[in-house]
This record gives C-alpha cells, sequence and structure tokens, in this order.
C-alpha cells in the first residue's frame, strides 16, 4: 500500500461533501454529477447545471495553473475509454445516479437505495478492473 | 448570491475537492478497485470523508423549510431497490473499473485536454442519451 495517501484524501474528501452541502443549502439541489450532466440535454432548467459543470471544469484549470501535480495515464487504449464511457453514461442514468448521487449525498441522506446502489458499482468495479487488467492485461 | 454564480462555486469545490483526493487520477481510482494488485484504499477515506461531512450537515440543512436562493428542494422520490437500480449500477461500475473514471472526475479531468478524458466524456453523453432512447 505504498500508495496510502490518507490526509488528502480525508482532505479531498471533506471539500466534495462540503461542496454538496453547500449546493444543497443554497440551491436546494442534490449534487450527483451523472444527473446534472445528463440533465444539461434535457429541459427545464439547464441552467445551473451548465454553471455546475463549469465550476468543474474551472477547478481542474485552476488546479494545474497553481502548478499542483497532474498525473497523466499515458498509453490507455481509446477504444476502451469510449466503451467505458457508454458503460458509465447508460448505467448512471438507468441506475439513477453515480459514486456522488447516490455515494457522497444518497449516503448522506441514510437512502437504503443508494447504499444498494453503492456496494454494486463497488463489487461490479472490482471484477471489471481484474478481468479488463489482469485476464485481458489491458493497460489500464 | 445568484443561484447561478452558487451553482459554479459549489462546483469549484467539488471539482477541487476530486483533485485535492486524488480521485482525478484514474490510476488512483484503479489503485482502489484493483484489490489483488497494490490495493491503495485510499479512496474509501475520501467516500468516508465526504460522507462524514453530508451525514452530520444534511439533516441541519433539511430542517429549513426552503434553500437559501431558491423556491424548494429538489430531491430524489424513488425508494424502491429495483431492477433498473441493480442493472444500471452494475453497468457503470463496469465502465468506472474498465477506465477509473466516474462522471465528475472524467468532467473536471477534460482540463487536461487529454485524449482519453475527451473520448470519455464524449462516450458518457453518448450513454445517456441512448438509455433516454432506449427508455423512451
Amino acid at each position: 500500500m505504498h500508495d496510502f495517501t490518507p490526509i488528502s484524501a480525508l482532505a479531498g474528501g471533506a471539500l466534495i461533501g462540503l461542496a454538496s452541502v453547500w449546493l444543497l443549502a443554497a440551491n436546494g439541489r442534490i449534487a450527483g454529477v451523472s444527473s446534472i450532466l445528463h440533465g444539461l440535454f434535457s429541459p427545464p432548467d439547464p441552467q445551473w447545471r451548465a454553471w455546475f459543470i463549469s465550476g468543474l471544469l474551472l477547478a481542474g484549470l485552476a488546479w494545474q495553473a497553481a502548478g499542483a501535480p497532474v498525473q497523466l495515464r499515458q498509453g490507455f487504449p481509446l477504444g476502451w475509454a469510449a466503451a467505458a464511457g457508454l458503460l458509465v453514461g447508460f448505467g448512471t442514468r438507468m441506475g439513477g445516479g453515480c459514486t456522488s448521487g447516490h455515494g457522497v449525498c444518497g449516503l448522506g441522506r441514510l437512502s437504503a437505495r443508494s447504499l444498494v446502489a453503492v456496494l454494486v458499482f463497488m463489487a461490479s468495479g472490482i471484477v471489471a478492473v481484474y478481468v479488463v487488467r489482469h485476464i485481458l492485461g489491458v493497460k489500464s | 448570491m445568484n443561484a447561478l454564480v452558487s451553482a459554479l462555486g459549489a462546483g469549484f469545490v467539488f471539482g477541487t475537492g476530486l483533485w485535492v483526493s486524488g480521485m482525478a487520477n484514474p490510476k488512483k481510482v484503479l489503485g482502489f478497485l484493483d484489490i489483488t494488485g497494490n490495493w491503495d484504499a485510499s479512496l474509501l477515506l475520501v467516500m468516508g470523508g465526504a460522507v462524514a461531512v453530508t451525514v452530520i450537515a444534511f439533516r441541519y440543512v433539511l430542517r429549513s423549510e426552503k434553500p437559501i436562493l431558491e423556491e424548494k428542494f429538489e430531491l430524489p422520490q424513488k425508494r424502491d431497490i429495483d431492477l433498473p437500480l441493480v442493472a444500471g449500477s452494475a453497468i457503470f461500475g463496469i465502465g468506472w473499473g474498465i477506465a477509473g473514471y466516474c462522471p465528475g472526475p472524467a468532467i473536471t479531468a477534460l482540463s487536461t485536454l487529454s485524449p482519453e478524458s475527451i473520448v470519455f466524456v464524449i462516450a458518457m453523453i453518448a450513454g445517456g442519451l441512448l438509455h433516454r432512447g432506449v427508455a423512451r
């Protein structure tokens, strides 16, 4: 476990939680990124969603402008990236949420539905990594 | 404060948390999901840190009649644990485990202009639209 980074993980997690509390307290909305993203393409009110997504992008730009470390992965096959994106987009809409909506916010609301979702996507993620990395030998 | 500016600010703090925590780095995410490799438990603490904040603060927030800048809270109404929930979450997890991106990190990683993040996000939007087409 030489990659273990408990302090930055907890601090970053707390920021994610605070941002979710902010969006709920001020805007009355759940910070579920898959719902926010896909809501951009369906009325009503795509506008606040566009601003939230812009905030996510700006954070990445500010992070790099500040000279903070960005570890870009080299050599991940783009065909796998496309397949994974399709599965994530389809699956999050079918299941009604992702790591943020079901994970951070759903668990925060003590939702049994979200707990089931989190356990299922963690389990299928673990299986997928095993198959893709260790059986198919993809450099991911 | 204007509600749109507020949404921008929340997105900015959320995205910053993704970078600070390491979630924006797909290798870090896969290091967590790869339990048979060199397992990195950090992500458990990201989720734990975030949920520790929401589980305490949401209770107080939801005691208010309405949010600060809008007329009402828009909360998910579904309660049932049904097939779409389980199947959809399973499909999402497979994609997450292949690439190491879930939606938030993928979007903030777009700022690096890495080809894999661009391809992933376009495909993710297409996947969502595909679901809408199928569900209709």
